[in-house]
């Protein structure tokens, strides 16, 4: 599949149709996958059998058959052709042929997954430019979100709650409530635009006391849950008086120096209403956890699966809100910076998921997350011959496709909009962009939060097609993985993004594995060079060589290209220093004169 | 514990984190050189810096049985490290990085990280043929015991220490000195010689600095020899202070250790050496947050254990990029329109 890949056919107006070309290689490449993955038939073909049932080979007809969509898209053919084709393969062949082998189906869940992974961090990357490597953690928030609900962990985190009381629930819950309602109030009264005071750097001395107040708070936070029958500690209070005393000491402090203290102060106060709110929120949902405490029993095993649809709204939900608040504070950043700090607040994620053992189970991960029961469906999949264990699969696999359409359409319409014009303003230049009257920080959250909310959903859907989940899933280098599915696939094209995945995932699952398998068995390959260990060696060269060989990617947008090829002559602000020589670089000469071409352009790739 | 014993085991914790945090500052010049003059975050350097910490326990791993003097084992160790780390760092900017040099700034990080993944691996299959995984260092047997431990031959200083409670391996006073004598050759040769004037210059203005005769490909090429063989180094410590590596280990140091370049003002070389100091102290305090709360009487500084190390980093990190973008030493950047 890659062979074929690799180059993307040229696009000309005089490309001949190729209607029959494409209805030819579907009804093929259709057989052969719905016959090797048919455990009756093999047998019987004897010898081509054995060679089918091969994992590499296998792997081979499942690209080969996933290629049908790509050809689909590429050629020029009846829409009729590229319907059926489209149609056919994702509805009909793809659940026929897991029918009888349930990894086929596992593998498109998972390929799709990936694939609408890959399209919420291309509208981060991609469209709005801002690199993310961090990314997997909101897919781990929608996974975690549905995790602890459906599997018996939620019985275990009541029945703790139910041991560890604390104060009576319902004061608990009116305090919490008017917490939340003041911290709530105060902080958007100051973020009114009139009352944002702007001042452009906030002295150390303020980060520093800053820093103390979050440690002080987060322990007032931690005392709060272990706050038992007792009363609050001598050290509580202090921690308290402390955390409301640092401000004006700072302030005295400033004023001493004779800074600008209110302005300064500015960001005290936002962070103090916000903490408040914080806290507020932390009562309120302890006491509710409380007050449940009782049922831990009858929720031993989760909540109702019935409950998957509201979760699917509320992943997207949790997703986007832990978007926006790793995005606050440092989408002020650029590049390089927001790339580390992305990359270290997704570890933080990762962290908490392995210490916080209550909710997470911690390294051991959360086991028996249930998916929505359907009645309907699981007799219409039973008529048409799935087994019991299977429904949940076709479920999720439907249910999969469904978000990815959902998915494609919101990114086809964003990318239209007014909101994808500011972001690609935003990624092609920042000032310009802002001179131009487009608010760059709700742009930026904007992005971050679709991205995320993206991830979140699939984030669920996994944790449901698994039924289990543990930190290991969300680590750095899935991040990287998605990040070089959209690099392999083009920057900003959605069908690229998709192909990507596409390839990447297969690669991962499929192709190494089987080559792997494959070359365990030749003697004179070494175990240390087999290819199904060496899937970093192989990202990292995919992009490394992508890198400089394509930087657009396989299927581009069109746009992207120009950009890529212009911008070395554009912008070419390094003394090729030797001797003085400052053209010496071989550098292709496009005339600048395209660049006007290139502005009607519309990036995307939608079409 | 009380507060009486409580003192002598801060302090201890102080000093140990000071020690960590050379190791550190030594990793994060790497860093901060290569961004000063490319502007690249380099993410192969923490697999640069492994590679080192490989090549160091190879070495002491040959010489385990040889008659040689723990020092001078070190010093081969050192030497070797350096040139290896080196000659990769510079290989890595001709293939991976030159080329690049014109690209959109996202394209040569992409690299960066592909480079990355691409050594783990390749690290992991070359010590692998010889049926390894971790490496665990075999020192000199004199390294690993405490420092001074015999009154008669200590020196003032030694006594000094002992007298207050200082409690410090023979390695890690070594470990000091290494990167104490580091930091100077390379302050001696950014600021003192003339490939350190003319790398500065390519830092401040590549075109100018072209125009002056300097080959700005040469003098980056340099950088990253420099890079590398400080890598080299802090690779060699990094095992000597650790004990075991193996080829995915560079992550977390790597990360900790840019956060240390950045904290101190990435580019600034002082900067860094203090980031990094400060970094190594903070994750050790943060190691001991518990047996600090058990003291104090709070469970809650209890639940903060060594498993949020790693932590400590980063919210560092996102604290100062908020706060104080340019780091602790570092200069603001006017961005011109």
């Amino acid at each position: 599949m890659t062979a074929t890949l690799t180059k993307a056919p040229p696009r000309d107006p005089v490309q001949p149709d190729r209607t029959w070309l494409l209805l030819i290689f579907f009804v093929i490449t259709s057989a052969v996958i719905l016959i090797s993955h048919n455990g009756e038939m093999l047998p019987r073909l004897g010898s081509l059998g054995t060679l089918l049932k091969k994992p590499i080979v296998e792997a081979f007809m499942v690209s080969l058959f996933l290629a049908n969509i790509l050809f689909a898209y590429l050629w020029r053919a009846a829409p009729w052709a590229k319907l059926l084709v489209g149609i056919g393969s994702l509805i009909f062949v793809l659940p026929f042929a897991g029918k009888e082998d349930a990894s086929l189906l596992d593998l498109s869940i998972s390929i799709m997954i990936f694939a609408a992974l890959a399209l919420g961090l291309n509208i981060v990357v991609g469209l709005a430019g801002l690199l993310d490597l961090g990314y997997i953690a909101f897919f781990a928030v929608g996974a975690y979100t549905w995790g602890i609900v459906a599997s018996p962990r939620l019985g275990e985190v009541l029945k703790y709650y139910g041991g560890h009381a604390g104060a009576a629930a319902t004061p608990t819950l009116a305090f919490g409530v008017v917490l939340l309602l003041i911290g709530g109030a105060l902080f958007t009264y100051l973020r009114r635009p009139g009352n944002t005071s702007r001042t452009d750097s906030t002295s150390f001395l303020q980060a520093g006391a800053l820093v103390v107040a979050a440690f002080l708070a987060m322990l007032a936070g931690r005392a709060i849950f272990t706050q038992g029958d007792t009363r609050w500690s001598m050290p509580v209070i202090w921690l308290g008086v402390i955390i409301l005393l640092l401000p004006l000491l700072a302030m005295g402090i400033q004023r001493l120096r004779g800074h600008n203290v209110l302005g300064g102060l500015h960001n005290y106060k936002q962070f103090l209403t916000g903490l408040l709110a914080v806290m507020g929120v932390i009562l309120v949902v302890r006491s509710i956890v409380v007050m449940n405490a009782l049922k831990a029993d009858g929720l031993a095993t989760g909540i109702n699966p019935g409950f998957f649809w509201l979760f699917l709204a509320l992943s997207i939900m949790a997703a986007a809100t832990v978007g926006v608040l790793i995005g606050l504070p440092v989408l002020k950043l650029k590049g390089d910076y927001l790339a580390i700090i992305t990359l270290g607040l997704g570890e933080v994620i990762r962290v908490l998921a392995n210490n916080l053992g209550l909710y997470t189970g911690g390294s051991q991960g959360i086991n028996g997350i249930k998916s929505a029961p359907v009645p309907w469906f699981d007799k219409l999949a039973g008529l048409v011959g799935f087994t019991d264990d299977q429904f949940y699969l076709v479920f999720l696999y439907f249910v999969v496709i469904a978000m990815i359409g959902i998915i494609l359409t919101v990114n086809i319409r964003l990318d239209k909009s007014r909101i994808g014009r500011a972001w690609i303003a935003i990624r092609d230049d920042e000032i310009a962009a802002q001179a131009m009257g487009v608010p760059l920080m709700q742009t930026k959250l904007i992005a971050f939060a679709t991205g995320a909310s993206f991830a979140g959903v699939m984030g669920m859907i996994f944790a449901a097609k698994q039924q289990f989940i543990d930190p290991t899933s969300f680590i750095l280098t899935q991040s990287i993985g998605v990040l070089s599915m959209v690099i392999l696939g083009g920057m900003g094209s959605f069908p690229g993004v998709i192909l990507g995945a596409t390839v990447v995932t297969l690669l991962n699952l499929r192709i190494l594995p089987g080559l792997g398998e494959q070359a365990a068995n030749v003697s004179w390959i070494p175990q240390q060079v087999n290819p199904g260990q060496l899937q970093r060696l192989i990202f990292g060269v995919i992009l490394v060589t992508m890198m400089l060989l394509r930087p657009e990617g396989l299927l581009p947008s069109r746009r992207r290209t120009l950009e890529l090829h212009h911008e070395g002559n554009q912008e070419d602000d390094s003394g090729h220093g030797s001797g003085g020589g400052l053209n010496a670089g071989p550098v292709e000469v496009l005339s600048p004169g395209l660049a006007p071409a290139a502005e009607g352009e519309r990036s995307g790739g939608a079409k | 514990m009380d507060l009486a014993t409580l003192l002598p085991f801060l302090v201890n914790v102080i000093v140990g984190g000071l020690v960590l945090g050379a190791v550190y500052a030594i990793i994060a010049l790497g860093y901060t050189m290569v961004y000063g003059v490319l502007q690249l975050i380099n993410f192969a350097h923490s697999e640069v810096f492994i590679t080192g910490a490989v090549v160091g326990f190879e070495v002491f791993r040959v010489l385990k049985d040889s008659p040689l003097d723990g020092y001078l084992k070190l010093l081969i160790a050192l030497l070797a490290a350096m040139l290896i780390s080196g000659a990769l760092n510079v290989v890595i900017e001709r293939l991976a990085y030159r080329p690049l040099r014109n690209a959109p700034k996202l394209v040569p990080l992409i690299t960066a990280i592909g480079v990355s993944l691409i050594l783990q691996d390749v690290l992991r299959v070359i010590e692998g043929f010889q049926g390894r995984f971790d490496l665990t260092y075999t020192l000199p047997g004199a390294f690993t015991t405490k420092f001074c431990a015999a009154a008669s031959s200590c020196a003032p200083v030694g006594t000094f220490l002992r007298n207050i409670g200082i409690d410090l391996q023979l390695k890690d006073v070594v470990l000091l000195i290494v990167s104490g004598i580091s930091l100077a050759v390379l302050n001696y040769l950014v600021n003192h010689t003339r490939l350190g004037t003319a790398i500065r210059a390519v830092a401040q203005d590549r075109v100018t600095a072209g125009l002056m005769g300097i080959d700005s490909n040469r003098m980056i090429a340099a950088t990253f020899a420099i890079g590398g063989a400080l890598g080299g180094i802090s690779g060699v410590l990094f095992g000597m202070k650790f004990g075991t590596v193996n080829a995915y280990s560079g992550f977390d140091p790597g990360i900790v250790a840019f956060t240390a370049a950045v904290l101190g003002g990435i580019g600034s070389i002082p900067g860094a050496v203090l980031g990094g100091l400060t970094l190594g102290v903070i994750q050790n305090l943060i190691g001991v947050t518990n047996v600090l709360g058990s003291v104090v009487g709070s469970a809650n500084l209890g639940a903060i254990d060594a498993s949020y190390q790693r932590i400590g980093a980063f919210i560092v990190l996102v604290l100062i990029l908020i706060f104080k973008p340019t780091g602790l030493l570092g200069k603001s950047n006017v961005e011109k329109v």
